[in-house]
Parts: structure tokens; sequence; C-alpha cells
């Protein structure tokens, strides 16, 4: 069971990085560009709010299969198929996650404006300088958001691991499988053990944001 | 010499304007709301990129194929609502310039002491008033080492007494520092006080430019005519009388006593007269209250809204020292038969250092 809730940690923290890292400058493109296909863009990253998952999880599945799209491109260059690996795991976590986390940290890119950007820029700072030192500052509740919720909702996510995880002990057997595994098995004990922990979480994930979302916004208000 | 020409639409606004400021002083962009001045001034710092060109001392910041970024720009910018950065405090704000300057001709301390910023140094910008936010905002464009400082309004969003408060800094600022600066206001009163240089602006277009004083006392001008205007004279303290509080400045065409807090014998000084302080008299009166009674010349007459006129004058037996202002009623005129030439003697009861 311990090396289940591990697995499961080592997606969400892995998947969270990747998410921060892809999702800040997708968000900063989306809070300021004037680009018409802006609003397309944003439609497609938001698509997995609506998508039943395992809609998402069979096109993943098609995508990563040995003759897919995906290994169509990239096998020649040494990439392993993806399907039933973590490395698959990680990137459907990633697309599965996106909007949970460039909505917030566009919505407070957005929120701080222009401003604090011009008078940077008056102050000599260079536009990559004020992005660091000015901008993502101020959008750190937007961050502290994001990234929270990117974290668990892959904890949480059953549909798309289902689709393409495969229940690989070790590999890609992560909680939620796990649970649905012990209800089928009819291990009451586990899946009440492994249940009771996941709505802990849950439960302290969502005060613990909510706590220090609160002091950043009161310190930059 | 700042060079500034830019053209373009914005939105359904056109600006078309051109004008140069000397690199010394404060030139005020002066106009109704609306009129384009935070525009122009926003294109000065790069903010905004309309087709155009600008020089400042030689260098050229935007031309054909050239145009500087905000941040290669050697200029302090001041917005009308402070702009500091919340997430640092008031130190951290006054640093984050310095720490990218190239030179350090403006010290810390001295921008500290100039502004009063001594208590505020380790507080966060929301726990500021707004006069004292603005304050740090000033100090932070100003250790930035700009060598143009750009204002936009940033006296409009505060109220009365935050402005008297800011008022005597920007005074001394004029005095201390030698940075040029453009001022956009709507608000003649503030410009009479700081501005040396005045271009006035109409419907994005320069309705003219030059010197405060005379663009104040142009009888083609709208500014003349408007309620609360006041004459701007230079001047120089040539006595002080102690016993009465009076210093005595001498203007071209006369002499008019001021506040004593005009300061020592030989300061230069700046004296503000209310067209709606001066009254006219055909012989000098005599027994009078009133301190400053200096013969005058009328040089025009300008029809004013209502029942009132504005008589400009030039001080002096030949009516060619500095000019005045005088606000009478239609009928004060009429019964004074007052012409073009006539010599008269202007009753003055107020004299405001600005």
């Amino acid at each position: 069971m311990v090396d289940v809730i591990l697995l499961t940690a080592k997606l969400a923290a892995v998947s969270t990085v990747l998410l921060l890292l892809l999702g800040t400058p997708l968000a900063w493109w989306l809070a300021h560009s004037r680009a018409w296909i802006k609003e397309g863009v944003a439609a497609v990253v938001a698509l997995p709010l609506v998508l039943p998952p395992t809609v998402l999880g069979f096109y993943l599945l098609v995508a990563m299969a040995p003759d897919g799209p995906i290994q169509t491109v990239f096998g020649p260059l040494g990439l392993k198929p993806l399907a039933f690996t973590f490395s698959g795991l990680v990137v459907g976590s990633v697309v599965f996650s996106l909007p949970f986390v460039v909505n917030p940290i566009r919505n407070a890119f957005e929120a701080a404006g222009e401003r604090p950007l011009e008078a940077a820029a008056t102050l000599r700072a260079a536009p990559l300088d004020a992005f660091f030192t000015v901008a993502l500052p101020l959008a750190s509740p937007g961050l502290l958001t994001g990234a929270i919720l990117g974290f668990a909702h892959t904890v949480g996510e059953f549909g798309v691991v289902l689709m393409i995880g495969g229940n690989i002990p070790g590999e890609t057997k992560v909680l939620s499988m796990a649970i649905l595994d012990y209800v089928e098995t009819l291990q009451w004990a586990e899946a009440h053990a492994l249940s009771a922990l996941m709505l802990g979480f849950s439960f302290c994930v969502i005060l613990t944001m909510t706590l220090i979302e609160k002091r950043l916004r009161r310190r930059l208000r | 010499m700042i060079e500034a020409a830019f053209s373009g639409g914005f939105g359904g606004f056109a600006l078309d304007i051109a004008f140069a400021a000397p690199e010394q002083g404060i030139t005020a962009l002066f106009g109704p709301s609306g009129c384009g001045k935070t525009t122009t001034l926003r294109c000065v710092a790069g903010l905004e990129r309309l087709p155009g060109r600008l020089a400042f001392g030689g260098e050229i910041w935007q031309d054909t194929g050239v145009f500087l970024p905000p941040h290669k720009r050697p200029v302090g910018y001041v917005f009308q609502e402070a702009s500091l950065f919340p997430h640092l405090s008031v130190t951290g704000n006054l640093r984050y310039g310095l720490r990218r300057a190239a030179d350090r001709g403006v010290a810390f301390d001295e921008v500290v002491d100039l502004l009063g910023l001594a208590r505020l140094l380790e507080r966060a910008p929301a726990r500021l008033s707004g006069g004292e936010r603005q304050r740090v905002a000033i100090g932070r464009a100003l250790l930035s080492q700009p060598r143009l400082l750009l204002m936009d309004e940033p006296l409009a969003a505060l109220d009365r007494d935050s402005k008297d408060e800011i008022l005597p800094y920007l005074e001394r600022l004029h005095d201390v520092l030698a940075i040029p600066v453009l001022y956009v206001s709507h608000d003649l009163a503030e410009v009479e006080r700081l501005a040396d240089h005045l271009v006035l602006l109409e419907a994005g277009r320069v309705r003219a430019a030059g010197p405060l004083a005379a663009l104040i006392a142009d009888p083609d001008l709208p500014l003349a005519r408007r309620a609360g205007v006041a004459a701007v004279l230079e001047g120089r303290v040539v006595a002080v009388d102690a016993e009465f509080g009076l210093a005595r400045v001498a203007v071209a065409g006369g002499e008019l006593l001021a506040p004593e807090a005009a300061g020592p014998v030989g300061a230069r000084r700046r004296l503000r007269v209310k067209a709606e302080d001066v009254s006219l008299c055909r012989v000098r009166p005599e027994a009078t209250s009133i301190l400053n009674v200096l013969p005058a010349r009328v040089v025009g007459i300008l029809e004013g809204e209502g029942k009132q006129a504005t008589v400009l004058l030039g001080l002096g037996e030949a009516g060619d020292g500095a000019r005045l202002l005088a606000r009478i009623s239609a009928r004060s005129r009429a019964s004074l038969a007052l012409r073009t030439g006539d010599p008269v003697f202007a009753q003055i009861k107020g004299v405001a250092l600005a």
C-alpha cells in the first residue's frame, strides 16, 4: 500500500512541476497576447474541464499507441512507446490538469494588469527582469492555487489513468486504481484506509490553500 | 532640447502633436481631460507607440525605424496613481530603480531626506496614505537616476490636504534638482505654482507653447479668461521689513510687497497675483489698506463670460513691465470707460508666493 501512495505522490509531484513550467508561460501568453487565436487556444486548454476523462484518455491512448502519431514522430529519435508507462501517465496528467493550473495563473496575471509592468519598465527593468521580479510575485496567489489544484487533481484522477495506465504495480498503479482493486476484491479495510487517506488529504489541501492564499492576498493588497 | 512629434490615431482619437521643451525646469503639458496629454507623455516614455520622432538632448529615442524600449530610456515616470509594487516595502520600491540604474548621481539618503520618507521606509505600500504613496513614487522615480522626469497628474488622485502636503516637496525638487520635468496637468493653479514653460494642448493638437508667464497673459489664448487665473511674475527680493513681516520684491516695471517668507535679500521668487484680486483706479487711491498700488497701463481688454471682463495690464508708467491680469465687472469697465493704452493704478489685494 505504501508503494502505491509513494507512486501517486511522485506522479503528482512530477506533473505539478511540469504543469507550472508549461502553464505559467502559457497563462502569461493568454493574459497578454492580442492574437486572435488566443481564445481558441484557451478553449483547447479548457477542454478537460468538460470532456469525460475516459474520452480524453481514449484519445491519449490512441496518440500514444506504438503506431500512433507520437511514436511516428518521436520513435525514430529513440522515444519508447508511452502507453502503460509512468511517463505516459505524466503526459496524461499534465494534459488533464492543465486548465486547473493555467486558469488561476492567467487570472492572477490579468488582475495585476499592465501598470506594475509599465512601472518596472520605467525603472529600467527589462521585460524578463520585470516578469521575475514583479509579475511572478504579484501572481503568487494564483501560482499557488494552480500548483495545489494541479497536484490534488493529479492525485485524484481516475478516468485517464484507467485508459492509459494499465494498472502496473510500481509503474502505473496509483491510489485511485488501488482503491478500485481493493473494492473489486472485497478488501474493504484497505479500501477504507486509502479512501480515508484521500479524504483527509483533500481536506487539508483545500484548507491550506485557502489559508495561504488569504495571507498572500492580504500582503499584496 | 526635448523635441517631440507624434501623430496617429488611437481608438477614434487623433493625436497630432509637435513641441520642443527646454532641458531644464518644469514644462507643463496643460489642457482639458481627453486632449491627449497623457498619451503624449506615455509616448515620450515609450509606453505607447505612435508614429513620430523623439529626441532628447540630441539622442534619438524614436524615429523612422528607431524605437528605444521604455526600460532603455533614462526617464523617471510618476503615474497618477502611485503604482507602487505591493509586494515590496517602501525601501524595496525605492531601491528597485536604483539597483538597475547605471550611475548613482542621486543618492538614496538624499531622496529620503528631500521627500521626508525616513519614517516610512519599512512600511508596506498598503499601509501608506495617498500622499505618502505618491511621495514614495516620486522618490522611486528619482532614484532610477532619470535624465528626464515625467509626471502624469501626480496630484490629481489626491484630496486637497494631500495635495497641499506634496506641492512643497515638488517645489523643493524644482529648486534642488537639475532634472528637467514634463508635467501633465489639467489644474491651472498647480501649473502656475510649478511650471516654467507651458505646452497648451487642445483636442490632440498643440495650441501654443512658451514661457508660462507669457502664455498666461496672452490675449489670444483662453488662459487669461479662465476663472481663478493668476498672473505669474518673476522677481527678486530687494528688501525685508521684519517689523511688518513683509518683503519688497522687484519685478519688471515695479515693486511689490510680498510675505516675508519670500526670503532673504537677493532671492529669486515667483509671485502669483490672481486676476480676481486686482482692482483698477483712474487716480491713485489715497489712505487705502491695500499694500500694493502700482501704476500700469491697459494693454488689452478681453471680453469674458457673463458680465465680466479681463483687463490685461503692463506694469509701469509706460506699461512695458510684467503682465498683470485684472478681473472687473462689465459695469466697472463702462463707468471707468477703459480703453487700451489708458494709464491706471492697479490695486493688488493679495500676492502669493509660488
